[in-house]
C-alpha cells in the first residue's frame, strides 16, 4: 500500500497542527496583552485554555497523531498553555494591583482635616490643685476629711482657742448665718470635729472652701484651703519642718527648694510658724511677684495648742502634733502662673480651657 | 506699726545693717511688710534764712529774696511762695543740688532777674504732697547745715506688721527690747521721769469698773500754752510713725504712745464737771466722739465720765468737747489700763479702729502707767510749759506676776531636740523672764508687759524663736503605715468629674451665695441668708447649683462665646429642722450645638436628650440603674424635666431651663441642666459576675403603634416584665410619627433580643413569648403591631 502517502498525510497534519499552534499562542498573547479588564481575561482564559478552549481543542487532535510524534506534540501543546496560562496570571496581576491603585488612590483622605470629636473639658485649676496637695498626703496615710462650711461658732473659733474679744477674730473678717452660726473662715473646724470623733492617732487632711468678708484685688469672699492635722506620740517640730519642706519640694518639683519657717502667731497653735518659699517665679532673686523679697509667704502651721487638744479630750502631755493650712488658690497661682485671683471664680471658658490640655 | 530706724538705733543700736536688721526683726517674727526710706534722695540743700526781701520789678507774684546760707555772702533767690519774709528759715537748694525725680537746680534769669538757687516747700523735696509755700523750719535751726543731717532724713521707716499676740512690741521700746535680745546688745532706756510737783490741784477719779479698769492715773497740769509749736524732730519721728501733729499736747500724747505703748488721753480740765468715774455705759447712753460720730452705747460698754455724762469710750477714742482745744490751760491727763477682754471686740463692734484700742486689745504693760504720765507730763512742761499736780493714782491690779513652770524634757518633745538648761536659762532671761530652776524643771515668772506668755507651750516657742526657727532641726517622719478601707461600692467625685470631663465639660467654681433674685428662680420658701453680705449679689446661700451654672454661661456668652458645657461640684444650703443641711451635688449645664464646631460635626444644637445622655453615661460609670420619670420643678421647662429616682428614692433631676428664664437672661438658645445628689456616690452594687452563654441570640423587631401620651419607659418596662428570663435586652431603635401612623398616635421599634444560657431558643419558644409580649402591651396601653 501506498505507504509514503500516508507518512505524507501524517506529516502534513502535524506541521498543520503546529502552525495551528503557533497561530492560537501568538493570538492568544496579543490578545492578553491588549485586554484592560479582568472579565476579558477572563474569557480569554475559557477560550483558549477552557474546556472547550481553542488550544485545548489541539490536544483532541494528537490522537492522529503517531505514537512517536504524539508525545513531542503534547509537550509543544501544554508548554503553549502554560505560556498562555502565565501570561493571563501575570496579566491578571497587573490588572489587580492597577485597580488597588486607583481605588486607594481614590480613597485618598486629607489627613490634616480635624478628627470627628466632642472636645475634651477640663478640671478647674483649684481642683487640680487641692488633688496634688492631697495625693502628697494621702500618700503619706494621710486620710481625707470634709466638714460642714455653716459651721457654729464653737468649732470655727473658741474650740480653736479663739474666744469672742480676740483680737485674732480680726483677722477673720467673718460671714454670720446668725449670732452663733459663720461661713467657716477656714478649714480648722473640721480638725476639730475629727478631733471629738475620733481618738489619736490621726493622720487627717481636710480640702475646701472657705469664707471672709472681704473682696478686693486680692481678696475674693470665697476660697479654698487645705488642712492639715497629725496627732500622735513623741511628734515635735522637727517633724512639721520635715514633712513641709518635703511637701514644698514635691508640689513645686523643685528638689532643692529654699524654704524657710519664720515664727508667727495662729491661736491654735504654739509654737507657730509661717512657711516662705524661694519664690517660683524669679527663684528668690526678687520680683514683682515676691514684692522683691526674695520670698513667698506660702503657708502657715505650727504645733497643736494644748487647749485645742483639751477642748477635744486630747491630753496634751500624752500626744502631740502639728498642723498646717495652706491656700489653693494662692498655690494655684503661683504654679500656673495665674495673675489675677478672680480669674478663678468668673468660670470663663477661655480660662477654664487653658488647664484642660496640663 | 511703722517706726523710724533712726529712732529705734537711739535705743538699741547693734552693729548691723538695715537689711539684717530687718530680716532680723523677720525672722524672730515681727515680719516686716516694707521699709521705706524716709525721704527720697536729694543733695546740695541747707538751713538758709531770707535775711532780706524786695518786690520784683517785673512780676507782681515773684519776689527777690537775699538769702543767708552762713557764709558772708547772701544769696540772690527769686521766690514766689507767699510765706517768704524776713527771718523765715527755710530749706534751700543751692545751685548745683538735686533734688528728687532728678531736678537738678542751676543759676537762673526770672523775668530778667538772676537767681542762685530755690527755696523749698516740703513737697519739692518728696516729703509730704501737695503743701503749699515754703517748708518753715524753727528759729534755732542751724543756718547753712545740710538740710538732710538736721532733719535725720537719711532714715528708713520700718513698716512692722505685728500678729496679735506681740502687744509688748507696739512701741519704739518693745521693738528695742526684742532687738536688744535678739542681737545681746544693751538698749538704752529713756530715764524714767521725776517731775517735780509744784501745784496741789487735783481731779477726783472715780472706778466703778474695777475690773475692766484696774489701773487709772491722773494729774492736772496747769499753765499750760498749746499754741507753743511742737518741736520739729517730735513732728518728724511722729511722721515716721505715720502720725499727723495737731497741738503739742497730743502729739506728746501720740509720741508716748509710740515711744512708750501707753496710750493716753488728754482733757480739758475746764470742760469736766466734778470729776472722773470709770464706769459701764447706761443702756442707749449717747456720746459724740472726736470724729464727730454719735454712738448709742451698751451696758457693756466701758466709758470715762465726768458726774455731768460719758466723755471717753475707755481705751477707744475720746469724745467731742472734752479734749484739748487751743484754749485749753488746764490739763487732766488720763494714762489707765484696761483689760483687753474690756476692750476687746468693742472698738470692731462700732467699726472703730485706733491706735489706742489696737494697744488695749492686745495688752498694754499694767506696770507702765505712772512711767508713761511722768514722761509725758515732763515733755508738755518742757514744750508747752506750765505746772503739775499731784498724780491720782487707782491701782486695782493684783500685784502677784503671772508665773509658768517649764518642763525641760517638754521641750525636747515639742521642738525634737535637747538643748543644754544653761542655754534654756539664758535665753529666757533675755527675755526679763525671771527663772528658779530645779533639776528638770524651770520657774519662770513672766515680766509685766508679756500677756502671750502663759503657759509651758508659749515659753517653747519663745526657745525657738530666739534659737531661730530656721536653726532647729528638721526630721523625717517615720509613720507607721495605715491605710483605711475603701469600700469599691463608693465612686468617687473624682472620677465622676473625669467621665464629664471627657464628655466636653468644663468644671466651674461658683461663690457658695447668690442674690435673692437667682435664687428665686430655682427656689421658693426659706432659705439661708448671710447677715453681713458683700453686696446683694451674694446674700443667700444657694439652694442649687444651677443659678450660678446659668450665670457662668451667661457670662461666657457675653464674651462671645457660643457653646457652653460646664459643671460644678459642691454644696447646697437648705434651712432644715436640724439648722442647716448642706448636700454636696453634682450640677451640669450645656449651651450651644452638640459638637464643636467642624467641617463634618453635627451641627445640631443640644436639646433635652444631649443631657439625658450625659447623665446617663454618670450613672452607667456608677452602675446605677434609675428611672426617669416626668417631672415638674421650678425653673424648668414642665414637659422637659424628669426626676432621676433610684430605688424609688430622688437622686436628681434634668432638663430643660424654663422659656421665660432663658428669655430674661437673654440666652437667645435653651439651656439644659442637671443635678445630682452625691449621696449616690456610696450606693453603687459590687459587679456580681454572670456567665456568658455559648448559644446564639436570636433577635426580634416589633413596632408598636401606641397613643402619643404613653412614655416609652413604661413600654419597655412592660416589655422587660413579661418577655420571661431569656429576655436579654431591649433596644428601642425607633420613634416615628407622621405618614402611616394615626394622627395621635407614634410608632415605637423595640428590638428584643433573646439569649439562653444552655441551649439555641427555637422560633416557637421565642414566638410564644412574642406573643405574651404583643398580647400585654395591647393590654397595658392599647399598643397595636404596626404592619
Amino acid at each position: 500500500m501506498p505507504f509514503p502517502f500516508f507518512i505524507l498525510k501524517i506529516t502534513i497534519f502535524l506541521s498543520e497542527c503546529m502552525e495551528n499552534l503557533d497561530r492560537l499562542k501568538e493570538e492568544a498573547l496579543a490578545k492578553v496583552a491588549a485586554s484592560t479588564a479582568l472579565q476579558d481575561l477572563e474569557t480569554l482564559r475559557v477560550n483558549y485554555l477552557g474546556k472547550k478552549g481553542e488550544i485545548t481543542a489541539l490536544l483532541k487532535t494528537l490522537g492522529k497523531l503517531s505514537s512517536d510524534e504524539r508525545p513531542k506534540a503534547g509537550a509543544l501543546i501544554n508548554e503553549v498553555k502554560a505560556e498562555v496560562a502565565d501570561s493571563i496570571n501575570a496579566k491578571k496581576e497587573a490588572l489587580e494591583s492597577a485597580a488597588m491603585a486607583e481605588l486607594l488612590a481614590s480613597e485618598c483622605v486629607d489627613v490634616t482635616l480635624p478628627g470627628r470629636m466632642q472636645a475634651v473639658g477640663g478640671l478647674h485649676p483649684v481642683t487640680k490643685t487641692i488633688e496634688r496637695i492631697t495625693d502628697f498626703f494621702t500618700s503619706l496615710g494621710f486620710r481625707s476629711v470634709e466638714g460642714p462650711e455653716i459651721e457654729d461658732d464653737y468649732h470655727n473659733f473658741e474650740a480653736l482657742n479663739i474666744p469672742s474679744h480676740h483680737p485674732a477674730r480680726a483677722m477673720h473678717d467673718t460671714f454670720y448665718i446668725n449670732d452663733n452660726t459663720v461661713l467657716r473662715t477656714h478649714t480648722s473646724p473640721v480638725q476639730v470635729r475629727t478631733m471629738e470623733a475620733e481618738k489619736p492617732p490621726m493622720r487627717i487632711i481636710c480640702p475646701g472652701r472657705v469664707y471672709r468678708c472681704d473682696s478686693d484685688l486680692t481678696h475674693t469672699p470665697m476660697f479654698h484651703q487645705v488642712e492639715g492635722l497629725l496627732i500622735d506620740k513623741d511628734i515635735s517640730f522637727a517633724d512639721l519642718k520635715g514633712i513641709i519642706e518635703s511637701f514644698l519640694a514635691v508640689f513645686f518639683e523643685k528638689e532643692n527648694l529654699a524654704v524657710r519657717f519664720r515664727p508667727s502667731y495662729f491661736p491654735f497653735t504654739e509654737p507657730s510658724a509661717e512657711v516662705d518659699i524661694a519664690c517660683v517665679m524669679c527663684d528668690g532673686k526678687g520680683c514683682r511677684v515676691c514684692s522683691h523679697t526674695g520670698w513667698l509667704e506660702i503657708l502657715g502651721c505650727g504645733m497643736v495648742h494644748p487647749n485645742v487638744l483639751t477642748c477635744s479630750n486630747i491630753d496634751p502631755e500624752e500626744y502631740t502634733g502639728f498642723a498646717f493650712g495652706l491656700g489653693v488658690e494662692r498655690m494655684a497661682m503661683l504654679r500656673y502662673g495665674v495673675n489675677d485671683l478672680r480669674l478663678f471664680f468668673e468660670n470663663d471658658c477661655r480660662f477654664l480651657g487653658q488647664f484642660a490640655k496640663a | 506699726m511703722k517706726i523710724s530706724e533712726n529712732w529705734l538705733r537711739e535705743w538699741v543700736n547693734p552693729s548691723i545693717s538695715t537689711d539684717d536688721l530687718v530680716a532680723q526683726l523677720t525672722m524672730a517674727g515681727l515680719e516686716v511688710d516694707a521699709v521705706e526710706p524716709v525721704a527720697k534722695a536729694f543733695s546740695g540743700v541747707v538751713v538758709a534764712e531770707i535775711v532780706g526781701i524786695e518786690p520784683h520789678p517785673d512780676a507782681e507774684k515773684l519776689r527777690v529774696c537775699q538769702v543767708s546760707t552762713g557764709s558772708s555772702d547772701n544769696t540772690q533767690v527769686v521766690c514766689g511762695a507767699k510765706n517768704a519774709r524776713v527771718g523765715l528759715k527755710a530749706p534751700f537748694a543751692q545751685v548745683g543740688a538735686v533734688l528728687p525725680e532728678d531736678f537738678k537746680i542751676k543759676k537762673a534769669k526770672l523775668r530778667g532777674v538772676e537767681s542762685f538757687g530755690m527755696l523749698c516747700g516740703a513737697s519739692e523735696l518728696g516729703l509730704e504732697d501737695q503743701v503749699d509755700g515754703l517748708m518753715e523750719l524753727p528759729q534755732d535751726a542751724p543756718v547753712g547745715d545740710d538740710f538732710r543731717i538736721y532733719l535725720q532724713l537719711d532714715d528708713n521707716i520700718i513698716d512692722i506688721d505685728l500678729t496679735p499676740n506681740r502687744g509688748d512690741c507696739l512701741s519704739i521700746r518693745g521693738v528695742a527690747r526684742e532687738v536688744g535680745v535678739l542681737n545681746q546688745t544693751e538698749v538704752n532706756e529713756v530715764a524714767r521721769a521725776q517731775n517735780a510737783v509744784t501745784i496741789d490741784t487735783t481731779f477726783p477719779v472715780e472706778i466703778e469698773a474695777q475690773a475692766d479698769c484696774p489701773k487709772y492715773i491722773g494729774r492736772v497740769i496747769e499753765g499750760v500754752d498749746v499754741t507753743q509749736p511742737t518741736p520739729l524732730w517730735m513732728i518728724e519721728k511722729l511722721r515716721r510713725g505715720g502720725i499727723r501733729s495737731i497741738d503739742p499736747v497730743v502729739d506728746i500724747t501720740n509720741y508716748v504712745l509710740l515711744e512708750l505703748g501707753q496710750p493716753m488721753h488728754a482733757f480739758d480740765l475746764d470742760a469736766l464737771q466734778g470729776g472722773i468715774v470709770v464706769r459701764k455705759a447706761k443702756a442707749n447712753e449717747k456720746i459724740t466722739l472726736l470724729d464727730a460720730q454719735e454712738l448709742t452705747l451698751s451696758t457693756d460698754d466701758l466709758v470715762i465720765a465726768d458726774h455731768d455724762k460719758a466723755l471717753a469710750l475707755a481705751g477707744i477714742m475720746g469724745g467731742e468737747g472734752s479734749g484739748v482745744s487751743d484754749k485749753t490751760t488746764r490739763l487732766f491727763l488720763e494714762s489707765a489700763f484696761f483689760e483687753p477682754i474690756a476692750i476687746a471686740g468693742r472698738a470692731r463692734g462700732y467699726g472703730l479702729h485706733t491706735d489706742s484700742s489696737h494697744r488695749f486689745e492686745r495688752g498694754v504693760d499694767f506696770q507702765l502707767q505712772e512711767r508713761a504720765i511722768e514722761r509725758a507730763t515732763e515733755l508738755i512742761l518742757s514744750i508747752a510749759g506750765g505746772e503739775a499736780g499731784p498724780l491720782v493714782v487707782k491701782d486695782f491690779t493684783v500685784k502677784e506676776p503671772k508665773k509658768v513652770l517649764l518642763k525641760l524634757p517638754r521641750v525636747k518633745q515639742l521642738l525634737g531636740f535637747s538643748l543644754p538648761k544653761e542655754a534654756i536659762v539664758n535665753m529666757l532671761e533675755g527675755l526679763s523672764i525671771d527663772v528658779a530652776s530645779s533639776d528638770e524643771k524651770l520657774d519662770c515668772t513672766i515680766p509685766s508687759f508679756r500677756f502671750d506668755l502663759a503657759i509651758e507651750a508659749d515659753l517653747i516657742e519663745e526657745i525657738a524663736r530666739i534659737y531661730g526657727y530656721d536653726n532647729l532641726p528638721t526630721t523625717q517622719l517615720k509613720l507607721p503605715a495605715s491605710f483605711y478601707p475603701k469600700s469599691e461600692s463608693e465612686v468617687s467625685l473624682m472620677s465622676l468629674k473625669q467621665q464629664l470631663v471627657a464628655l466636653g465639660y468644663e468644671e466651674a467654681i461658683n461663690y457658695s451665695f447668690i442674690s435673692k433674685d437667682e435664687q428665686a428662680n430655682f427656689a421658693e420658701g426659706d432659705q439661708i441668708e448671710v447677715l453681713n453680705p458683700i453686696s446683694s449679689d451674694m446674700s443667700v446661700m444657694r439652694q442649687s447649683l444651677l443659678p450660678s451654672l446659668l450665670k457662668s454661661v451667661k457670662h461666657n456668652i457675653n464674651r462671645q462665646q457660643t457653646r457652653v458645657r460646664l459643671f460644678e461640684s459642691g454644696r447646697v444650703y437648705l434651712p432644715s429642722a436640724e439648722g442647716f443641711q448642706q448636700d454636696l451635688r453634682l450640677g451640669g449645664i450645656i449651651y450651644g450645638t452638640h459638637s464643636p464646631e467642624g467641617w463634618s460635626n453635627n451641627t445640631k444644637v443640644v436639646d433635652f436628650f444631649d443631657v439625658k445622655g450625659d447623665v446617663s453615661a454618670l450613672l452607667s460609670l456608677m452602675n446605677l440603674t434609675c428611672d426617669f420619670s416626668p417631672s415638674e420643678k421650678q425653673g424648668l421647662h414642665p414637659g422637659q424635666t424628669a426626676s432621676i429616682e433610684y430605688n424609688d428614692q430622688e437622686i436628681g433631676f434634668l432638663g430643660a431651663i424654663h422659656p421665660s428664664i432663658v428669655k430674661k437672661l437673654g440666652l437667645g438658645q435653651d439651656a439644659f441642666v442637671f443635678e445630682l445628689s452625691l449621696d449616690i456616690l456610696n450606693k453603687r452594687a459590687l459587679t456580681e459576675f454572670s456567665a456568658i452563654s455559648k448559644f446564639p441570640s436570636t433577635r426580634r423587631d416589633l413596632a408598636f403603634i401606641v397613643s402619643d401620651d404613653i412614655q416609652a419607659g413604661q413600654l419597655i418596662q412592660s416589655v422587660n416584665e413579661s418577655a420571661g428570663d431569656y429576655l436579654t435586652d431591649c433596644v428601642l431603635f425607633d420613634v416615628y410619627t407622621g405618614t402611616g401612623v394615626e394622627e395621635g398616635m407614634k410608632s415605637l421599634a423595640l428590638g428584643l433580643i433573646f439569649q439562653h444560657p444552655d441551649k439555641s431558643l427555637s422560633d416557637e419558644e421565642v414566638q410564644s413569648t412574642i406573643d405574651v409580649v404583643v398580647s400585654t402591651l395591647s393590654q397595658g396601653y392599647g399598643a397595636t403591631l404596626r404592619n
